[in-house]
């Protein structure tokens, strides 16, 4: 978990301020102690629904779910005011599935409240008449604390009939998946939500127009959500002094792999990920060479030992070929094999398409066959070749959802930075045709 | 009309549409899968890609897909462009890594969509050598054969069986490249349009079991344009024959009608056609055949001198048919196969639609409604292809609020969520469950009478000139004033009703409510039962009754049935009597009922499928059907036979519909039904067999080597044969739907004004009853009938398969017909201590028989609902009230 022994600045760590060395979780007088529920009470008392958005576009806060889009331009597709539908419903996207990825879990089981407000904030800020978690069904623990937050915040008139005596109500559901990594992409989490098959759906119409049950609903990750009562609380001016280029406010980075310490931390957007690597990770175990890593995730490109200067920021990285995505990196060591590496991510993306489009359900399995064949010594000429065309069969556009395109990240860039180790089996003779 | 240039040409195109439909409709060739013209896009193929530029200095332009794309002023896009076209293929060679090889032995093999598809995309070569996925197939009933192997995964089936058709037992189970289109288990699809899946699916997963049964291909079937015989709506289809049987039914489309879906009765029924009851031979009573010369010696000794005989029409025979059978006898002596009772439903229903203000709908205007009221007609039994289209009605206001955000009507999915349960206003007044109850707004229940008052009320309250109910309980009026609040406020109100119930009085109380609606763009749709009973209806209004007082006056002697099972529709008693008392009974008939054994000369007749003519649908559309085959050595068409008993001298069937025309005024129109049997494109006749017909020197061989020459067919613009033009065909002449690449039924995109619109040049038939004159108040209203403890009144309950005969006989048919059967409510089931499946006796007057009991909520108390038609049924008198008893259980 948070492997931190650092001195907490709560200013500078807002998300993971109450995550303490001995502390099970944030209750909800710890979350208060810290100023919890102050940004609620300031929104609801003295803002309007307008204002609290603004406040939200202001501090340029950008989706923690992997895409980055700016959360306030979001919300502001909402439609607001007299003619607008009457139900609209702000959906937390809590299905942490992506290989790698372990962030969410911890802002759920270590400080639930702060989700829960933060919630609240959002859902007043489209005027949402219901709000709905949709937990990754193997989040047992949030899944726990996350409910016992929900009544505790039911019984502090945060949640339900006129919250804090204000006109503005709202329910909030705990739903648990019963588990898909596509559940995670927005749209089909509503279908799933709404008991159908979790297909993503066509765009537009977007979810903020037609979402869940037809009706206006917005869509955020875990992460995007906790920084809503930080920004409320103390101000865009505060947020804005975060990040240390030009994303702003915090972001949970990670690490795993042979590092010496896997984990997560908070630090400024904007971090080099050398400082991530070296410093929180404690850089690569005892006779490791670093050959490679993911830096958001399963779907993102492989980067470098080269672009270990590169800021973790949205745009800097996009620049180097990749996605900063979740920012939680998956690292690739010298004695592990890429190829290897990359089967056993397409086999898991391989498994999780929905099915519905045809070059994601029919490509993927594809895929995986011919690289068991490379692996098993029954490559044939040609066949990275016919790997590199499917990258391109399955990019962006051409898929119905970002799956596939996410999926053929990691491959296409393995296939550029480690031709060779995919070459090597083509010269093997066959292994034994046990495998 | 927005312009679009594709591939550096400029078209104008509808602005409503998606590119690929605007593509298709321009006549371009762009492959796609998941869309579907009736149920529009959802992307997921993704086969359809074509290249869209920013603008006309755009050199790289980016893929987009066609479905997915509306098209807008000065869209420019490229289909040939190689991005496109490599990605196209790049989507076929995706979906076949899991496809067999099996073409050879599959049964959609050379009307295969994903074939055609294949082939246009010019994926050849394989190159996936993994293992194929393989599935465990299903048995699905008798109409359709599951191989899932073959599934493309394009989703069509699912939208269609569930979001198009209402369906529930046909889903979409797992995940990635394993998904599963099936039911949870096996056993029988149980939607009653399920048969539509064969066309629906693009390969052959869902194959037309009884055609598999009965096999050839598409290239080797003998096939003409037919229209359906198992109910009023006239859907239109093409029958294919091989060998002297019909192999298969599928949907030939006409775009104010049937569209792109038959029912299950209308595409399995055909089997009766090749059936063991088939009368084959000239046959006297008991059973003796004799040959047609000498039958047609004695049939002339019945009818001569002129007046000896009377006749009796049918509903189910041709225009053609009846008047040959009106001339032989004369006017004055022909009669419908009514009794007095269902003759004047029949009159009445025909008078309402000549006189109403309200428009009588096509099938395609019905699916415009925004507002419907059915009273009394159980739509999914007596006339289903038009359920299906009240099923799309209640649509319209989600298509509203979709396109008020934006939402284009063939974005499927989007449509569908946005809508959510939002329906357009359904009202149902039955006597029973009905299979449209799940999309209703409001049910009403009560007995026919019930069914009346509550029209007569709602009429009443949407204009207080209308005669009011009397004695109108409270409930009553206020559902009735619900109910008109809600139709004056729409803007396309459509009332439908019909003579199901068997009463005036309902099919009265909805010409008054089509009256007092204010709306121009108001519609009344009333359903009949047969394939021709307008048709019929339009030359005799005279009664069985009167027959039988023909009969008894000694007037005539002798009574000519005309394809007709009078115990259908007429009392045992009457019909019986009337038999009694003729001297010599004569049938001609194709299928061998009550009727026959008691005939003293029965002579074959030619099926539809054998024969040329017109029938009347229920919107008084005349539409001409031809024969498939030529009819076995002794059978005629029954025209023939009158013709020569001395009804006439046409030579050939032009020459009697002309007469038909000529001497029924209201008929005049029917010979522009379609063209006639001199029609020629480019000197030659259109060919009932594709250029790929094979064996035809062959086929017969094991009966004579001597290859016979090809049939001629005096009585139409087609022929027996392969040869002639098959191109710009007049749309009631298109043997087959077929156009080059285009070898499955989809094919008929080649032949729309635009995808999935009208057939290019008008779609066939012609309406014959425009309305004239101002419709009058009708104000027979009937009582409520009181509750007679221990007693119940017995309705007729209809039953897609079983109640109309002729598909009966139909193999696959018969395997969905369930045994006679009493739906009564389970409080009055409770109170005979009886339960679903139990052995209940019916008492009528003096008789008694037994029928299954089945309960049913919606059947209100003191009625049963009783199957109608089948065995069983021939001793009920409807509407009369019976007592019933639990059978004891017999030890």
């Amino acid at each position: 978990m948070i492997s931190d022994n650092r001195q907490k600045d709560a200013m500078k760590m807002p998300l993971t301020k109450n995550i303490k060395p001995g502390r099970e979780y944030a209750t909800l007088e710890n979350y208060r102690e810290t100023g919890g529920y102050e940004g609620l009470r300031k929104a609801i008392a003295s803002m309007d629904s307008m204002q609290v958005l603004q406040v939200v576009k202001d501090s340029e806060l950008r989706g923690r779910g992997g895409a980055g889009f700016p959360t306030g331009m979001k919300w502001g597709f909402v439609p607001m005011g007299e003619n607008a539908p009457a139900a609209k419903y702000f959906v937390v996207n809590a299905d942490e599935m992506e290989p790698g990825t372990f962030k969410d879990r911890v802002l759920m089981e270590k400080d639930p409240h702060q989700l829960v407000e933060g919630i609240i904030i959002g859902s007043y800020a489209i005027r949402a008449t219901a709000a709905y978690i949709f937990l990754r069904g193997e989040y047992h623990l949030s899944a726990r604390r996350l409910a016992a937050a929900i009544a505790e915040a039911y019984d502090e008139g945060y949640l339900g009939g006129n919250i804090l005596d204000s006109d503005y109500s709202l329910d909030l559901y705990l739903h648990t998946s019963a588990g898909r990594y596509i559940c995670g992409e927005e749209t089909a989490l509503l279908n799933s939500l709404e008991g159908k098959r979790a297909t993503p759906r066509a765009k537009p119409p977007f979810p903020q127009i037609s979402g869940l049950w037809g009706k206006p609903t917005i869509v955020n990750n875990v992460e995007t959500v906790c920084n809503l009562p930080h920004i409320l609380h103390y101000g865009v001016h505060w947020y804005l002094t975060l990040g240390l280029g030009r994303d702003k406010g915090t972001k949970l980075f990670g690490a795993s792999g042979r590092v010496k310490t896997p984990g997560i931390w908070e630090l400024p957007m904007g971090t080099p990920i050398r400082e991530i690597l070296e410093v929180h990770a404690g850089g690569m175990q005892d006779g490791y060479r670093l050959k490679g890593f993911l830096p958001g995730g399963a779907s993102t490109d492989f980067m470098l030992p080269e672009h270990l200067d590169v800021p973790m920021e949205f745009e800097s990285i996009e620049k180097h070929g990749s996605r900063m995505g979740t920012g939680t990196m998956i690292i690739l060591d010298d004695k592990t094999c890429p190829v290897e590496f990359v089967l056993n991510l397409e086999r898991f993306f391989s498994r999780e398409s929905c099915g519905w489009c045809t070059p994601c359900r029919d490509g993927l399995p594809w895929v995986v066959t011919i690289l068991e064949d490379l692996i098993r010594g029954k490559g044939r000429p040609g066949d990275l070749d016919l790997l590199r065309h499917q990258t391109r069969v399955m990019g962006p556009g051409n898929t119905f959802c970002a799956l596939a395109p996410g999926a053929m990240e990691p491959l296409q860039s393995a296939l550029k930075y480690f031709r060779d180790d995919f070459e090597k089996y083509l010269q093997r003779p066959a292994i034994a045709e046990a495998g | 009309m927005p312009k679009i240039e594709i591939d550096g040409v400029f078209h104008d195109v509808d602005g409503g549409q998606n590119v690929l439909q605007a593509c298709l409709t321009t006549g371009l060739d762009l492959p796609y899968f998941c869309w579907h013209p009736a149920l529009g896009s959802v992307g997921a193929c993704r086969q359809c890609v074509v290249t869209q530029y920013a603008g006309p200095h755009d050199e790289k332009g980016r893929l987009v897909v066609g479905c997915m794309t509306p098209v807008s002023e000065g869209l420019r896009i490229s289909l040939q462009n190689n991005a496109a076209k490599e990605l196209r293929a790049d989507v076929i060679e995706l979906l076949m890594t899991n496809h067999p090889h099996d073409c050879p032995v599959c049964e959609e093999g050379g009307h295969c969509h994903l074939q055609d598809m294949t082939v246009m995309t010019g994926h050849t070569v394989r190159k996936y050598r993994g293992r194929k996925r393989t599935h465990h197939n299903q048995y699905l009933g008798p109409f359709i054969n599951h191989e899932m192997n073959r599934c493309i995964a394009c989703y069509r089936c699912v939208r269609y069986y569930q979001d198009y058709a209402g369906g529930h037992d046909l889903g979409v189970f797992g995940m990635h490249h394993h998904v599963y289109f099936g039911r949870s288990e096996d056993g029988v699809l149980e939607n009653e349009f399920s048969g539509n899946l064969v066309e629906v699916c693009p390969t052959g997963v869902f194959t037309d079991k009884p055609y598999g049964k009965n096999y050839s291909r598409k290239w080797d079937l003998q096939t003409a344009p037919s229209i359906c015989v198992h109910c009023s709506l006239g859907c239109n289809t093409t029958p294919g024959e091989r060998y002297g049987e019909i192999c298969n039914i599928v949907n030939r489309y006409h775009g104010e009608i049937n569209r792109y879906f038959l029912c299950d009765r209308g595409r399995f029924g055909y089997g009766f056609v090749n059936s063991e009851r088939r009368i084959r031979h000239p046959e006297l009573r008991g059973g003796q055949q004799i040959g047609a010369d000498a039958a047609l010696a004695r049939l002339k000794t019945f009818v001569e001198p002129p007046g000896k005989a009377i006749g009796i029409g049918s509903p189910r025979a041709s225009l053609e048919a009846n008047f040959a059978l009106r001339e032989l006898v004369g006017a004055e002596r022909f009669y419908s196969g009514w009794a007095q009772a269902g003759n004047e439903l029949m009159q009445t229903a025909l008078s309402v639609l000549r006189r109403t203000d309200a428009l009588n709908p096509t099938l395609t205007q019905i699916e415009q409604a925004d507002a419907i009221l059915i009273l009394g007609e159980d739509l999914s039994n007596c006339a289903p292809r038009l359920a299906l289209s009240v099923r799309q009605a209640v649509r319209n206001a989600g298509f509203k609020i979709a396109a008020q955000v934006g939402i284009p009507a063939w974005q499927d999915a989007a449509v569908r969520e946005i809508a959510q349960d939002l329906r357009s206003p359904l009202f149902i007044a039955s006597y029973a469950s009905t299979r449209l109850d799940d999309v209703a707004a409001e049910m009403f229940r009560g007995t026919p009478e019930d069914i009346a008052r509550l029209g007569f009320a709602i009429a009443w309250n949407l204009n207080p000139a209308a005669p009011a109910v009397p004695e109108a309980p409270t409930s009553l009026g206020d559902q009735a004033r619900g109910i008109a609040d809600v139709l004056r406020n729409a803007e396309r109100p459509l009332v439908i009703s019909g003579t199901g119930c068997l009463s005036t009085a309902v099919i009265e109380s909805a010409a008054n409510v089509a009256k007092a609606l204010h709306s121009t763009d108001k519609a009344l749709s009333l359903v009949v039962p047969d394939c021709n009973s307008i048709g019929q209806a339009l030359m005799t209004g005279r009664s069985l009754e009167e027959a039988e007082r023909a009969l008894e006056s000694g007037a005539a002697e002798t009574v000519i049935i005309l394809e007709n099972d009078l115990y259908r529709y007429a009392g045992k008693g009457l019909v019986d009597r009337l038999l009694e008392k003729a001297a010599h009974v004569v049938l001609i008939d194709h299928s061998r009922y009550t009727v026959a054994d008691k005939a003293d000369l029965v002579l074959p007749a030619a099926s539809f499928a054998e024969t040329e003519g017109t029938y009347i649908n229920n919107e008084g559309r005349a539409q001409r059907f031809f024969s498939v085959m030529l009819p076995s050595a002794e059978m005629r068409e029954s025209w023939q036979w009158l013709r020569d008993a001395g009804a006439g001298t046409w030579e050939h069937t032009d020459r009697i519909t002309a007469a038909c025309a000529a001497g029924i005024p209201v008929l005049s129109g029917i010979e522009s039904a379609a063209p006639g049997a001199g029609f020629r494109i480019a000197g030659m006749k259109i060919p009932r067999q594709s250029p790929r017909y094979s064996g035809r020197t062959a086929m017969h061989a094991n009966i004579a080597v001597a290859e016979s020459k090809q049939s001629e067919d005096p009585d139409s613009a087609l022929s027996f044969s392969m040869e002639g033009a098959a191109v710009r065909l007049p749309p009631s002449l298109m043997s087959s739907t077929w156009a080059p690449a285009w070898n499955s039924n989809q094919a008929i995109i080649k032949f729309q004004d635009e995808a999935g619109g009208p057939l290019r040049g008008g779609d066939p038939g012609v309406r014959l009853l425009e309305s004239t004159g101002t419709p009058d108040w009708f104000s027979g209203i009937p009582q409520s009938r009181d509750a007679i403890a221990g007693t119940w009144l017995v309705v007729p309950q209809y039953y897609i398969f079983g109640s109309e005969p002729l598909s009966s006989g139909s193999p696959a048919v018969a395997e969905r017909v369930c045994g006679f059967s009493v739906l009564l409510t389970p409080h009055d089931l409770a109170e005979l201590q009886a339960k679903s499946g139990d052995t209940l006796e019916l008492r009528f007057d003096g008789r008694s028989t037994t029928a299954e009991a089945r309960s049913d909520d919606g059947v209100p108390a003191g009625v049963a609902a009783v199957a109608f038609g089948g065995p069983g049924s021939e001793e009920v008198e409807w509407l009369t009230r019976i007592s019933i008893l639990k059978r004891a259980i017999e030890v």
